[in-house]
């Protein structure tokens, strides 16, 4: 495949083989495999590891993890604290993962990055900073079923603590947002719209753009759960007219324990704290106390300063690589799987077609609980996620219980989604159904 | 014990399950689920007046090891008096399905038993209850 890549490399530590692939301007998989430590171990039953569950969480290049080691080695310390040598270092690498983020997303100003413990912190602190603060009774929080909890709980738990209302986009019959009404759900009482940028169970991409411009027309705001279309492209905020967004390092190849919540700056500045304590005080007497501006105000106590400088590490990585390779790369193999998962009998995919979604399937075999799928699945090594992905009203809407997804990234291969239908085909044999 | 999770045993319990379905006038009923993968199972009872079970049924869905768990189960305690069943332990229950269960699928292995526990817990509540003095 010969895509154009990105011509800065971010001063990502290049192998030999990746740099003279990246010279050529080419995608080459195998190199980028080098790069993943993990998908070189077989596995306990002496399998090599098939690694479809980056949905879940993606695996760690090791540019990331010699990152997170370079920190504890050489500079770990507090930041904003100590005023000396390592401190100074730690703080600086931690602003300049910010700095990461902010391009990134293509936010328009440090400040409005906060660094959090992963998508669902940052939506809860939203759901409660923002949402406790200005919702008002017969206000309305438009939500969709297809969202994951982490995008719907905390709306539910702001409704019924202020009296706001949740309304919800219909669903298609596939899953899919069904925007025909949304004009007509969205009203002047519509205080923010929900949703995810791609969905962790169909794969859906969501027209983000456009319901942030349908949204806006009525004076709504847009949160974006970007936990999964943060793999898997180039997000804008303000292009696409977001007012919030959170993601997680984890599923974009950095460390657990570290997500972004970034928020327009006017926002972020009405918004109240939901943790107090250290780091994010501007003056503290004995009564009462002044806040930091943001982000500080949003961070209080110790960060996770490793994890959010290897999510920097991580930034660098994808960057360098370039979305645009990556994504056609992840549309390849969706787009083979679809077509050869769609081949097998019993199997029903769920969601829309291959065009319309990122690298994520999700299916039903007939005759086979998804549980029984991933545990037959995991004996060829092949690793999945079976049960509700966190999506129990979603597959209330699709009338299952539970499914089995597929989740590609940019270090799998065509062989692996050859290996994936072969396990398949595998259970059912087991299952007495080949 | 099988090292196999799906040996025969299993799979035909869960493709020809012992008494799947319900009973007209059950003397116990509960049902309970494992939230993590959504299996459901549902148990029946009928009751005697010696306390012998009489016929158990289970309706439900989920994965094989779960369903085929329930199938074993009511299976297992017709029969069987309350008292029996009241020493049934978990370990047993493990012991009847044949096959070892790794930590992750012991939930689904033992739904069925919990459900179970719940039942008696609700029956010697309700004895407790009609032979307390009524005040
Ligand atoms: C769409 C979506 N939203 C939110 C989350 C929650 O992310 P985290 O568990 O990292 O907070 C996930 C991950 O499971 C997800 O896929």
């Amino acid at each position: 495949m010969t895509i154009p890549l990105n011509p800065e490399t971010c001063g990502v530590d290049f192998s030999p083989e990746r740099a003279a692939a990246a010279l050529e301007r080419r995608f080459d998989v195998e190199c980028i495999r080098r790069d993943f430590p993990i998908l070189h171990k077989p596995l306990p039953n002496g399998k090599p590891l098939v690694y479809l569950d980056n949905a879940a969480t993606t695996q760690k290049p090791r540019q990331v993890i010699g990152k997170i080691v370079e920190c504890y080695e050489n500079y770990n310390a507090n930041v904003h604290r100590g005023i000396h040598a390592l401190g100074d270092r730690v703080t600086t690498e931690l602003e300049s993962a910010r700095e990461k983020v902010r391009a990134f997303i293509g936010a328009g100003d440090i400040e409005e990055i906060i660094f959090t413990a992963g998508t669902t912190a940052s939506i809860n602190l939203v759901a409660v900073g923002w949402g406790r603060r200005f919702l008002t009774t017969g206000d309305e929080l438009l939500v969709n079923e297809a969202e994951h909890h982490a995008n719907l709980v905390p709306w539910q738990q702001a409704a019924q603590a202020t009296g706001a209302r949740l309304k919800f986009i219909p669903l298609a019959a596939n899953g899919t947002l069904d925007l025909t009404a949304l004009d007509e759900l969205l009203t002047p009482r519509t205080k923010l719209v929900a949703l995810s940028g791609m969905s962790n169970v169909t794969g859906a991409v969501n027209p983000v753009r456009e319901v942030a411009v349908r949204a806006k027309a009525r004076g709504a705001l847009v949160l974006v759960d970007a936990a999964q279309s943060a793999a898997h492209g180039g997000i804008d905020v303000r292009n696409a007219g977001i007012d919030f967004l959170a993601f997680s390092g984890h599923k974009l190849f950095g460390p657990t324990g570290v997500g972004v919540l970034y928020g327009r700056r006017e926002l972020l500045a009405e918004m109240e704290p939901m943790q107090f304590g250290g780091n994010m005080i501007r003056r503290v007497r004995r009564e009462s106390s002044d806040f930091a501006d943001p982000p500080a105000r949003f961070e209080a106590g110790t960060l996770p300063i490793v994890e959010a400088i290897g999510l920097g590490a991580a930034i660098d990585y994808v960057t360098a690589i370039g979305w645009d390779a990556i994504v056609a790369h992840e549309r390849a193999l969706t787009a083979q799987a679809w077509g050869q998962l769609s081949q097998l009998p019993g199997l029903k995919i769920i969601g829309p077609g291959a065009e319309q979604r990122g690298g994520i399937i999700s299916f039903t075999v007939e005759g086979i609980h998804p549980h029984d799928m991933a545990e037959l699945l995991d004996r060829c090594g092949v690793a999945v996620r079976a049960g509700h992905h966190c999506t129990m009203p979603l597959h209330a809407a699709l009338h299952i219980s539970a499914s089995t997804r597929a989740s590609f990234s940019l270090y799998n291969t065509s062989a692996e989604v050859d290996a994936l239908c072969a396990a398949i085909e595998y259970a059912r044999q087991v299952f007495r159904r080949g | 014990m099988s090292d196999d999770l799906y040996d025969e045993f299993i799979l035909d319990h869960y493709e020809s399950p012992y008494h799947r379905g319900h009973l007209a006038a059950p003397t116990a009923v509960h049902e309970d689920e494992n939230p993590l993968c959504g299996d459901h199972v549902q148990i029946e009872l009928l009751v005697d007046a010696d306390d012998r079970v009489q016929e158990a049924w289970f309706d439900g869905h989920g994965c094989a090891i779960s369903q085929a768990a329930a199938s074993i189960l009511v299976h297992e305690v017709e029969g069987k008096t309350l008292a029996e069943l009241r020493e049934f332990q978990a370990r047993d229950m493990l012991d009847l399905l044949r096959v070892r269960l790794t930590a992750s699928r012991q939930k689904c292995g033992l739904l069925s038993f919990k459900i179970l526990k719940t039942l008696i817990y609700g029956l010697d509540e309700r004895r407790q209850q009609s032979q307390a003095p009524a005040d």
